[in-house]
C-alpha cells in the first residue's frame, strides 16, 4: 500500500529539484521551460495522490486540465522562443533586456 | 509488498532522472531525461490506479510536447558553452532554496501524519473498475463547460503558435492559390481574328470588322 506521505514527499522533492534547476539553468530558456514542465508534474502528483486517498475522482479531472494548459503553455513558449532566436540569434535570458526589467 | 517495492524503485529513478536533467550540459540529453521523468511518473500513476492520466501523460508529453522540445532544440543553433557558463554562480542559491522547500514539505507532511493513521484508508478498486469510464462520466456531465474551455485554450494555442512562427519572405516565388482560382477567362486569353496567309481580298474585309 503506497502511503500518502510518501507521495507528498516525492512530489515535494520533485518540485524542489525543478526550482533548483531554474536557478542553475538561469541562462538557458529551453531548460527553464523544461523545469516548468517538471514543476507542473510535481503539482499533478499531489492531485493524483489526494484523489486516490480521498477516493474522489475530481482531483484527476483537475490534472487533466493542468495537462491541457501546460501543453498550450509549452507550445506558445517554444513559438516565442523560436521568434526570439530569429530576432537575437541567442536564447540567453540575459540578452533579453529590451524592457529594462 | 510488490507495489511498495515498485514505488520506491520508480521514485528513485524519477528523482535521479530529475537531478540529472537539471545538471547535464546538453539540452538534448536534458530533454531525454525529462522523457524518462514523465515515463516514470506515468508508471507511478498506474500504481495509484489513475490509468487514464498515465496514458494521457505519455501520449501528450512524451508523444507531443517533448518531441516539440527536441525539434526546437535541434532547430536552433545554440552555443551550449556560452549558455552554461554561469552554472556554479547560482548552484548554491538554487541548492539552498531547494533544501528549504524539501524541508518545509517534509516537516508539514510529517507533523500532520503523526496523529492520524493514513495508510490503508482506501481500498483497492475491484477488477472491473474502469478509471477512464468514471473520469468520462464526470468530465462530460459536471465539467463539460470547463472541458469546452480547455478545447478553446488548445485552439488558441495552435493559432498563436502558428501565427507567431510564420514569416513571409519577400522576393520568393510562390503560388497564390486564391488568385489562381479567381482568375477569369478574359484575363488570360485574347482572341484575335486574323486573315489567313495568302487569303483572297474578299475574305479580309469582314475579318477586320469583327476584330476588337
Amino acid at each position: 500500500m503506497i502511503q500518502l506521505n510518501w507521495l507528498l514527499v516525492l512530489s515535494g522533492v520533485l518540485f524542489a529539484i525543478s526550482v533548483a534547476g531554474m536557478f542553475i539553468n538561469r541562462k538557458n530558456l529551453i531548460l527553464l521551460l523544461m523545469c516548468v514542465e517538471l514543476l507542473l508534474l510535481a503539482v499533478n502528483f499531489n492531485f493524483v495522490a489526494f484523489s486516490r486517498d480521498l477516493a474522489d475522482i475530481n482531483g484527476q479531472i483537475f490534472v487533466f486540465f493542468v495537462l491541457t494548459v501546460a501543453a498550450a503553455e509549452s507550445a506558445i513558449g517554444l513559438a516565442i522562443l523560436v521568434v526570439l532566436f530569429r530576432e537575437r540569434r541567442s536564447i540567453n535570458v540575459e540578452d533579453l533586456s529590451t524592457l529594462k526589467g | 509488498m510488490l507495489v511498495e517495492v515498485l514505488f520506491w524503485v520508480f521514485a528513485s529513478i524519477l528523482v535521479i532522472a530529475a537531478l540529472a536533467m537539471i545538471t547535464v550540459r546538453n539540452p538534448v540529453h536534458a530533454a531525454m531525461l525529462l522523457v524518462l521523468c514523465f515515463f516514470t511518473s506515468a508508471s507511478i500513476w498506474l500504481l495509484l490506479e489513475a490509468e487514464f492520466l498515465a496514458v494521457v501523460l505519455i501520449l501528450v508529453y512524451v508523444g507531443a510536447v517533448m518531441v516539440l522540445f527536441l525539434f526546437v532544440v535541434m532547430m536552433l543553433d545554440i552555443n551550449i558553452e556560452e549558455v552554461r557558463s554561469s552554472v556554479t554562480r547560482y548552484a548554491l542559491a538554487g541548492g539552498i532554496v531547494a533544501g528549504v522547500v524539501v524541508f518545509e514539505i517534509v516537516a508539514v507532511v510529517w507533523t500532520n501524519s503523526l496523529g492520524t493513521e493514513v495508510a490503508g484508508r482506501v481500498a483497492a478498486h475491484p477488477a472491473d473498475y474502469s478509471n477512464t469510464a468514471e473520469l468520462g462520466k464526470v468530465l462530460y456531465t459536471q465539467y463539460v463547460y470547463p472541458f469546452e474551455l480547455a478545447a478553446v485554450v488548445l485552439l488558441i494555442a495552435i493559432v498563436a503558435a502558428i501565427s507567431l512562427t510564420m514569416r513571409r519572405r519577400t522576393g520568393l516565388k510562390q503560388q497564390n492559390i486564391s488568385r489562381q482560382v479567381a482568375v477569369r477567362r478574359e484575363d488570360r486569353v485574347r482572341i484575335i481574328k486574323m486573315p489567313a496567309e495568302g487569303g483572297s481580298k474578299t475574305a479580309e474585309a469582314p475579318a477586320s470588322e469583327k476584330a476588337p
